[in-house]
């Protein structure tokens, strides 16, 4: 894995879950949408807050759609729940919210999950050698 | 009955995420390297190999259908519930798909991996 890697993942995992928030925001303030009247779904992302949210998971698909390119689908997927984690603790550090032990517990099962998953090799191998995932495997 | 609904939502998005993560991983997979892509041949060219995917347009669409069921859940539940209750159970759907259709090899750390985090994601949202 080079420096670039790490960036392209730290992206998707910081886009991801501020889009996810930002998204939210914007779904709360618009109130329910009744199952009849499913149209409301297609104003929601008209308004400014859902506008913000689609930007920024955007930004975050383009390092998805990256990282999916020179890393296993099963080793992308769980990073990504790192996001959950920056937003636990901004959430308790800066907005002030109590840290529960249940929080705390999520925090450090995500925390170690993907502490585990990243020592481990980012992209299957395939038998052939001279393909370009072995390549691949090999540089990083 | 709102709660039936919500879940109906959740289980639409598990289902129509998993299948679009594995349609856009074989598009990528398909092209290689974006990043020496881009440095070799510029951001035109990276753009052109991804949108000249069939898989990747498959897997917009699958990513559309679960992006709609997002915003559907998020007007009946808290992003609390909705947000880690679905990706909780994408990491499982995901390792799953992805060893039986992308011959990943998923083994027992990248397994453990997904439990945690499911479970982690699960409790964060408690």
């Amino acid at each position: 894995m080079t420096f670039r890697k790490y960036l392209v993942l730290a992206g998707m995992i910081l886009f991801n879950a501020l889009g996810d928030v930002a998204l939210s925001h914007g779904m709360k303030k618009m109130g329910a949408i009744h199952a009849g009247r499913l149209t409301d779904a297609l104003a929601a992302v008209f308004t400014p807050w859902v506008i913000v949210g689609i930007l920024l998971l955007l930004a975050f698909f383009a390092c998805y759609l990256t990282a999916l390119s020179w890393a296993d689908l099963s080793y992308v997927i769980p990073a990504t729940a790192l996001g959950y984690v920056v937003i636990a603790l901004l959430s308790q550090w800066l907005l002030g919210e109590t840290v529960t032990l249940t929080r705390w517990a999520g925090t450090l099962l995500v925390g170690g999950g993907v502490f585990f998953l990243a020592r481990g090799p980012v992209l299957t191998v395939p038998e052939k050698p001279g393909e370009p995932a072995a390549a691949l495997e090999t540089e990083s | 009955m709102k709660g039936l609904y919500t879940w109906a939502a959740i289980g639409l998005l598990v289902a129509a995420s998993t299948a679009g993560d594995v349609l856009l991983s074989v598009a990528m997979k398909k092209i290689g390297d974006l990043g020496e892509l881009r440095r070799g041949q510029g951001l035109g060219a990276v753009a052109r190999r991804v949108f000249l995917q069939g898989a990747f347009w498959m897997g917009i669409a699958c990513m559309t259908v679960a992006f709609f069921s997002l915003l559907v859940a998020l007007s009946w539940a808290d992003v609390s519930l909705v947000a880690p209750a679905a990706t909780s159970l994408t990491f499982l759907t995901t390792a799953l798909a992805a060893k039986l259709f992308l011959n990943e090899n998923v083994d027992r750390r990248r397994w453990l991996s997904a439990v945690l985090v499911g479970v982690g994601v699960a409790l964060l949202a408690w």
